[in-house]
């Protein structure tokens, strides 16, 4: 017996590898429809980009991944787990981490107590265990900070880790929250706009790192609109407008697609 | 002549080192989780009275006086104190910082009406006495007295102050100060907003029953008069004074305001005709109002709000953006 049709069981399996596995996604806001059915997979070790217009409903599809949104329809799978209904607090523990488009530092608090917030499972955030386990809690803050000390390294901020998160400048920002979600070892990354607002220097080495980090084996799904950055970083590349797909390839066949085109120009109607 | 005043020392030291618990237990609630619990009274009042409760000895006309230890009866009153936060604090932690006010003010009022009505179980207006108070056995001798209470409360206070520092430097106050300064990416960090700010809010109700406890035990007596809204008034506009935010601050600001208490008191007897002083009374909360408004205009962040001083001025030398 043979059958055209795809079997219910396998459609309902999250595809081999995949890290993120964004199904059918709508989200309505009062009757406004910002994503209207899309669909991603950012596979193990995938570096992806997602670009589109202003408006496209970019933001709201990564709110989506990262849990800070509940979609109207549609599922998440996170690591072949339905995460769909999950509060935003359980994404980083399945692995997924995310930035912010303007950075969210914690603005007094130090730098280095900025990248020890990114830590997970640690005992002393527990209230009784400070005091029924000092010892415990000391020795796990020390590898703590000796793991936030080499981030902060990786994302040349070493020298700040003392200061207050709001001496530094946007760019810093975003290399301070990229340590911060890193200290909790996600296994894929969600990247919002890392060059808005960035001078070129600053930018050159967040790219290096972001490549780094992909090279280290860590899924990447990046917003961004300067296509630049996302020509260098990404291999694949997705284009959205009006909250559904458009086209998808590499960057200089989505580029090159005469829909996306004519999406950035307006001329969507 | 001095020994007396020596003894009137030790026993304002006390009083005002009560009012210290209580502002310590507001400053983990506001100072270091922004939660506005407009309700202090309530919690303090709940210590005083399981307190009561438990070590007073047996009486006729209420239930208990189970005449347990007065540790037996800290303890009991901070437990139970928590508790009632841990239910309030359910109900209502995830109102947003004005609709909690409202909520928790509504509780202060609820638990006095209760107190002042369950006549069975508090004594109703006339209050419980006859509570034992610690050093009892040396209540002849005024100065010992006073001094060994003044120690015991002093040392209370010192321990409080440094579990609550070791807490607020630790992990756990890491994750206290990141939620309250951005709640969206602490969340994205995995921590949960509500579980935190619901054990400071169960803490520093805890520690104002503690309060509650230790006051009522060290005056030995309580009636529902001394949990009025006013109560609420005076813990934060000692820890406005002291420094928000700043567990020495919340001390300081504690001996300070009820200093200023205690002397426009004996401004308002010294100075007033007698037949006029219960209405000038009201002129005690005139000074404490308007000494609130000189500090808060002289150093916005309260005496010891240091660290936050120094940080706008290095924030005035940055410039905002490198870039």
């Amino acid at each position: 017996m043979t059958s055209t049709v795809p079997d219910a069981e396998q459609s309902n399996a999250p595809p081999a590898r995949a890290v993120i596995d964004a199904r059918d996604l709508v989200k309505r806001f009062d009757g406004n429809t910002a994503v209207a059915g899309m669909s991603l997979t950012l596979a193990a070790g995938e570096m992806v980009g997602l670009i589109g217009p202003n408006g496209a409903g970019k933001t709201t599809l990564f709110n989506l991944i990262a849990g800070s949104l509940k979609p109207t329809s549609g599922e998440i799978w996170i690591g072949g787990r339905d995460v769909s209904q999950e509060s935003p607090e359980k994404r980083i523990g399945r692995g997924v981490g995310r930035t912010f488009q303007i950075p969210k530092p914690f603005l007094e608090m130090t730098v280095l107590e900025n990248v020890l917030a990114g830590a997970q499972a640690q005992d002393g955030e527990r209230l009784l265990a400070n005091f029924l386990r000092p010892g415990h809690v000391r020795r796990q803050e020390r590898l703590a900070i000796d793991k936030a000390r080499t981030l902060l390294e990786f994302v040349t901020l070493s020298g700040l880790g003392a200061q207050p998160a709001r001496v530094l400048s946007g760019g810093q920002r975003k290399l301070l929250e990229l340590a911060r979600i890193l200290m909790a070892d996600p296994q894929a990354i969600l990247l919002d706009e890392p060059a808005a607002g960035v001078n070129p220097a600053l930018l050159e080495t967040i790219m290096d790192r972001v490549l780094d980090l992909n090279a280290q084996g860590k899924s990447i799904l990046l917003i961004e609109h300067n296509m630049d950055m996302v020509t260098r970083l990404c291999t694949r590349v997705v284009a959205m407008a009006l909250g559904k797909p458009l086209a998808e390839g590499t960057a200089a066949e989505v580029a090159a697609n005469t829909d996306v085109i004519s999406a950035y120009l307006g001329a969507t109607a | 002549m001095s020994l007396d005043l020596i003894a009137y020392a030790a026993f304002f030291l006390t009083m005002a080192l009560t009012y210290a618990i209580m502002c310590l237990g507001l400053n983990v609630q506001w100072g270091q989780t922004g939660l506005f619990n407009v309700g202090i009274a309530a919690f303090v009042a709940i210590g005083a009275y399981v307190s009561a409760l438990l070590t007073t000895p047996d009486a006729a006309d209420r239930v208990g006086g189970f005449d347990l230890p007065i540790a037996v009866g800290w303890i009991g009153g901070a437990l139970v104190a928590g508790l009632a936060a841990w239910l309030v604090g359910a109900l209502t932690i995830r109102l947003r910082s004005d609709y909690l006010a409202i909520a928790t003010f509504g509780v202060a009022v609820t638990v006095q009406l209760c107190v002042l009505n369950l006549q069975p179980l508090t004594g109703g207006a006339f209050g419980i006495g006859f509570i034992p108070r610690p050093f009892g056995d040396l209540a002849g001798d005024p100065l010992a007295f006073g001094l060994s209470n003044l120690a015991l409360m002093t040392a209370v206070v010192l321990a409080l102050y440094l579990a609550l520092q070791h807490l607020a430097k630790s992990p756990w106050g890491r994750v206290l100060r990141a939620i309250r300064e951005d709640e969206t990416a602490a969340q994205a960090l995995g921590k949960r907003p509500i579980r935190f700010r619901l054990q400071a809010f169960t803490i520093g109700g805890a520690i104002m029953g503690l309060a509650g406890a230790a006051q009522g035990q060290f005056i030995g007596f309580i009636a529902p008069d001394n949990y009025l809204p006013i109560l609420t008034f005076q813990v934060w506009a000692m820890l406005i004074v002291g420094g928000s935010g700043n567990n020495r601050g919340a001390i300081l600001g504690a001996v300070l305001v009820w200093g200023l208490w205690a002397l426009s008191a004996a401004a308002v007897s010294a100075f007033v005709l007698p037949e006029q002083q219960a209405r000038a009374a009201a002129l005690q909360i005139v000074m404490i109002g308007v000494g609130l408004c000189l500090i808060l205009l002289v150093r916005p962040r309260g005496i010891l709000g240091a660290s936050n001083a120094l940080a706008s001025l290095t924030r005035k030398r940055t410039p905002k953006s490198k870039e």
